[in-house]
């Protein structure tokens, strides 16, 4: 044995997962509501979901060689980003107005802050926030077999109709492309969470501390349908399990997850029940990511065996 | 009853059972032997025998200098052939005493032979300790008397035999547990000793069930031994997680074992308690397990200390296919070793040869800040802060963010799906924070 061997510092072994393995699983997870969306939708939506991915995947390519960076599209955040983006969407919105968010989400956001891992905003939110503010009117109007009206959250809210529970369950009902089955994002979910690619922490306390709230503040009393139909409705599921879960825009820190969860719950009660619109999820969200390296800073675990002693020493 | 274990850690590939089945094969050595001056923790030993003395199986070599220090024994015969610098293991260069073996084995007077133990005070039994070179084999190499010395011996209540052996591949400690128990229990008969209050745990993971079930077999008559199993995790195995799962107490950096009323030793330094108290003979053996997917028979061994880790590769059979990598230790702890001629000291307990590189496999990529690390990390620390800490040279939040807790278990580095390097980042955190401590 005269060749040198590669050495290196321990560990010498590697977990299998990857940051590309993860992006593929929450890609994964997001079929059977994607799948279900372009059933429920039709063709429209089909469109939309491959026109948001094409640009957010094309738009990560094209800047990073402009920059001279290292290509990373392979590891299928962009795609993750796109696909999240245009299931927020309503089916009726226009095509060139999800490339713009595409594009947006992908420089504005994730890029300029540089890149996987810095952006503080979740990118497919950032994206459809800036879509509401710039075009309100689109974003807000939702067709389903062909009738333009109201989600059904907003009909709660005004009063202008009594959904059914099971239609929100199943997503037989109108919203954007990929909030509204319920059933489809629960599986999803259970994927992700079999897969310990998402803890409980963040998606529990959110949904248990919205619930809490809307059965305190929703002016509904106990009234378990009303309940069930608020956490079915909007993008409740599709926030809490895929986007609030988003690692680079959720705190690292175990306690700060909870704490994470129960503002975002706070905060979506707040904006449902007292907000002018119906929907609160996406905002919730954004501001919450903000707020994360402030969560960090106060939640920074005690190390074992230093429970109970003030000093270092 | 659920069973004991630690917040934390990480299930890697256990591979044990390349090498759990095969019993422990003695192997004499060949050539010189080379006996490094520094093969513990602390001060290295000095040199007491000169070029052309002639020495015997067990005779001192190196006298311990310091408190904290060990002493040397030839594992052979034969004539000193040089006192001089050779490359260890890590790739420094230290004073070695290089014997030239004479191949007959001519042992200093009464080794071998048995001694009551009862019969000695622990003071003697303490000077005996040390006079044999012993030290944790576990990996650390920390001078076994003065554990055995703690500053008020009478609140010792746990003697803890770490049995875990939570590495993946080595195999050695649970060889020792199924062909020597009566070596275990005899060892720790003598630290119990030592110990009036105490009680002797010996602890071994839910993966070794013949162990457990000659471990109990082995103390049913003794009443102040007991079986502790534990879960399977790495690392379980870690003073710090050890003491945690078997005892409910925790320690931290600043705190020592003692200061938890716990003493722990690994399976191998029980052992060689028991063959320099009862049995009159130093530390000079030690088993190694030879094994990994580039071996094409990975065995347990048992070889004489000072021989050189290149001559035992034919004992595995030689290498099926050319290794990438070869490891001395295990995979999460291990040492990257370059070349294979360095002497196999107290502390080698494995040559551990893989056909691939995970590490040269798996390039690093940006943090996706998922948490794994946090998770994964047995300390309770957050690695992916103190990792960003450092790579701001910002050594201070380092600190602040208990950094120096870390004991570089390698754990957040399994966990990390971006494949960044941690642990590595903060081997060097540490190094330089403690270098800059010793300034002031």
């Amino acid at each position: 044995m005269s060749n040198l061997l590669n050495i290196s510092s321990s560990p010498h072994v590697r977990d299998k997962s990857s940051t590309k393995s993860i992006m593929w699983d929450v890609f994964l997870a997001l079929m059977p509501a994607t799948i279900f969306g372009i059933g429920n939708f039709g063709i429209k939506a089909a469109v939309l979901i491959v026109a948001c991915i094409a640009t957010t995947v094309l738009t990560e390519y094209i800047w990073q060689k402009a920059m001279k960076l290292p290509l990373t599209v392979s590891d299928g955040s962009a795609a993750v980003t796109g696909l999240l983006l245009a299931l927020n969407l309503s089916s009726t919105f226009p095509v060139w107005m999800a490339i713009i968010g595409s594009v947006f989400a992908i420089i504005i956001v994730k890029q300029l802050f540089g890149g996987l891992g810095q952006n503080f905003m979740n990118p497919a939110l950032g994206a459809r926030c800036f879509l509401m503010v710039s075009f309100a009117g689109k974003m807000t109007s939702f067709t389903y077999d062909g009738v333009t009206g109201a989600t059904p959250l907003a009909m709660i809210k005004n009063g202008s109709g009594d959904p059914k529970l099971l239609d929100m369950f199943l997503g037989t009902i109108g919203g954007t492309i990929g909030e509204t089955s319920t059933l489809a994002l629960l599986i999803g979910a259970a994927y992700l969470l079999i897969r310990k690619v998402i803890t409980w922490k963040i998606p529990v306390t959110y949904i248990v501390t919205f619930a809490i709230f809307a059965l305190l503040f929703g002016g509904h009393g106990f009234d378990m349908m009303y309940l069930a139909k608020e956490l079915c409705g909007g993008g409740l599921m599709l926030g809490a399990f895929f986007m609030a879960t988003d690692y680079v825009t959720s705190p690292i820190t175990p306690k700060g997850q909870i704490i994470f969860g129960i503002l975002l719950g706070i905060l979506t009660g707040v904006f449902r029940i007292f907000g002018a619109s119906a929907e609160g999820v996406s905002y919730a969200i954004i501001i919450c990511n903000l707020l994360v390296p402030l969560i960090e800073r106060v939640t920074i675990p005690v190390p074992f065996g230093k429970e109970g002693i003030k000093d270092g020493k | 009853m659920s069973e004991a274990t630690f917040r934390g850690g990480v299930h890697p590939y256990e591979g044990k059972e390349l090498s759990s089945d095969l019993p422990i094969k003695n192997v004499m050595p060949k050539g010189d032997m080379v006996f490094p001056m520094a093969q513990h923790i602390g001060a290295p030993a000095k040199p007491i025998v000169a070029k052309g003395d002639r020495v015997l199986v067990g005779q001192k070599i190196g006298e311990a200098s310091g408190f904290i220090s060990a002493n040397i024994c030839s594992s052979v015969s034969g004539t000193v052939k040089a006192v001089e610098p050779r490359m260890l293991l890590n790739g420094s260069k230290a004073t070695c005493v290089v014997i030239e073996n004479d191949d007959k084995y001519e042992g200093i007077e009464g080794l071998g032979e048995d001694r009551d133990y009862t019969k000695l005070s622990n003071d003697e039994i303490r000077e005996i300790v040390k006079e044999a070179g012993v030290v944790g084999m576990g990996g650390a190499g920390f001078p076994t008397n003065v554990k055995l010395a703690p500053k008020e011996p009478e609140k010792i209540d746990y003697i803890l035999v770490n049995g875990a052996e939570c590495e993946p591949y080595l195999t050695s400690d649970y060889r020792q547990m199924l062909e020597c128990p009566e070596e275990i229990v005899g060892g720790l008969r003598v630290i119990l000793k030592l110990f009036d209050k105490a009680k002797g745990l010996i602890c071994i993971e839910d993966n070794k069930p013949e162990a457990i079930a000659v471990m109990e077999k082995a103390v049913a008559n003794e009443s102040r031994m007991e079986v502790k199993v534990l879960k399977t995790k790495y690392p379980q195995g870690g003073e710090r997680t050890l003491i945690s799962a078997a005892t409910g107490r925790k320690i931290y950096s600043a705190k020592l074992p003692a200061d938890a009323g716990c003493i722990v030793d690994n399976i191998s330094t029980v052992i060689a308690i028991y063959r320099a108290v009862c049995k009159q003979t130093p530390l000079i053996t030690r088993v190694m397990t030879l094994t990994g997917d580039a071996f094409e028979k990975p065995v347990n061994v048992n070889v004489r200390l000072g021989c050189n880790h290149a001559d035992l590769v034919e004992e595995g059979g030689g290498f099926k296919q050319d290794p990438a990598k070869i490891i001395s230790g295990g995979p999460m702890m291990g040492f990257a070793m370059f070349d294979l001629n360095v002497p196999v000291t107290k502390t080698s307990s494995s040559i551990l040869a893989m056909s691939r590189d995970e590490v040269a496999e798996n390039e690093p990529s940006p943090c996706i800040r998922c948490g794994r690390c946090v998770a994964a990390c047995p300390g309770n620390l957050v690695p992916q802060k103190m990792a960003q800490a450092v790579m701001h040279n910002d050594y201070e939040t380092f600190v602040a963010l208990n950094g120096m807790e870390c004991y570089e278990c390698g754990s957040c580095t399994y966990a990390c799906p971006a494949k960044r390097p941690l642990t590595q980042t903060f081997k060097q955190a540490r190094q330089y924070v403690a270098a800059q401590r010793r300034k002031k």
